[in-house]
């Protein structure tokens, strides 16, 4: 017998039911997730290095998982630090999901991590989509790359949490317009925090550390517009 | 390409609630696909296609029914396409309390499925 039977079933349903767990749990043991998305060379490493060693120098117990597709080098140098570093091989996915992360962290993860930041697989698109239980979803994008990439990638740019502008040092050999910029983000994602960051100059790593502990302290984040539930959850 | 694991999920779902129901092979999936979904069709069909190999969707058709995004000023009160990319400032009073009203669906709508009719139950022979 042939049937038509109404489902109305969310397909990212388990990797948030997922996720949300992975929250709850990790918020009761004092953890808070930051997770870093950008296209490959943003420089996300270079500044996560920095965002570690200062953290340990504040004395805030923090560690960092970094995924990609292949090598592990990424954790050779965030081990640099000092921090507890876990190198993720996704084998060619391109993007992680919370039952991998969650399944990553248990038997690693130190008890007392305040912070850890999820430094995701270098990719604009599909890691978009993954909720990873973050308290803080950063999205980063060098001056180099253009100030048109939050149209290019609305997906990531309009769910961001916060934005940030890496290697501002060289934002005028590359001619970056600021300004371009911060009218893209604001067009896919109204009222985001975009902050300027520069790895060699030591701009912003404090910035950004700092707003990392205060959305683990529960300080309210920014609401995409793109986030919006009623668009997610009505049937 | 996150599609392959969309399809992959989708076709897990279905599964999931075939069985539920006892049936066995499902001819049919209908999909709503926002436009600000993040979702390529061209790229989800064909991972679809390889994902129900071997399983009970094996050979189903997917259907996949464009969602526009619209968005609506919580000020004024304007509604608007977002288009793509994505307006998401309110174009007549320019405030930015605009409040997304569709357009990031990702859902399985419905299945067309064969079920096996109820067997009939022999209590007793006599």
């Amino acid at each position: 017998m042939c049937r038509v039977v109404d489902l109305q079933q969310a397909v990212l349903a388990r990797n948030d039911e997922h996720a949300d767990l992975l929250r709850a749990d990790l918020a009761a043991r004092g953890t808070t997730v930051v997770n870093l998305l950008s296209s490959p060379g943003s420089g996300k490493t270079a500044l996560l290095e920095l965002e570690l060693a200062m953290a340990r120098e504040r004395g805030v117990p923090v560690a960092a998982l970094t995924a990609d597709l292949a090598t592990e080098n990424d954790a050779v140098r965030l081990a640099r630090s000092g921090a507890p570093v876990k190198q993720v091989l996704t084998d060619g996915l391109c993007h992680l999901e919370a039952r991998m992360l969650a399944g990553h962290l248990d038997g690693w993860l130190p008890e007392a991590t305040r912070l850890l930041f999820v430094e995701n697989v270098g990719n604009l698109v599909c890691p978009a989509s993954y909720d990873l239980g973050e308290a803080l979803r950063v999205v980063l994008a060098s001056v180099t790359e253009g100030e048109d990439k939050p149209l290019k990638y609305p997906t990531a740019f309009g769910l961001a949490h916060l934005v940030v502008v890496t290697k501002t040092d060289i934002a005028r050999a590359v001619d970056f317009d600021e300004g371009a910029f911060r009218v893209n983000v604001a067009q896919v994602n109204p009222g985001v925090e975009v902050l300027l960051t520069s790895a060699r100059a030591g701009q912003g790593v404090g910035a950004l550390l700092d707003r990392a502990l205060a959305a683990g302290d529960g300080e309210p984040v920014h609401r995409p517009v793109m986030a919006a539930s009623s668009a997610h959850h009505h049937s | 390409m996150h599609e392959m694991s969309i399809a992959m999920a989708v076709v897990e779902q279905v599964t999931a609630a075939a069985l539920d129901a006892g049936a066995d092979s499902v001819q049919q999936v209908r999909l709503e696909v926002g436009e600000l979904a993040g979702v390529v069709p061209e790229a989800l069909a064909f991972s679809f296609e390889l994902a129900c190999g071997g399983t009970a969707l094996e050979g189903a058709e997917l259907i996949a029914e464009p969602v526009p995004g619209r968005a609506r000023c919580d000020d004024c009160r304007t509604e608007w396409p977002t288009g793509m990319p994505p307006k998401l400032w309110c174009p007549s009073c320019s405030a930015s309390s605009a409040r997304l009203l569709s357009g990031r669906e990702l859902r399985i709508v419905s299945v067309r499925w064969t079920e096996e009719p109820e067997p009939v139950r022999v209590l007793e022979e006599c």
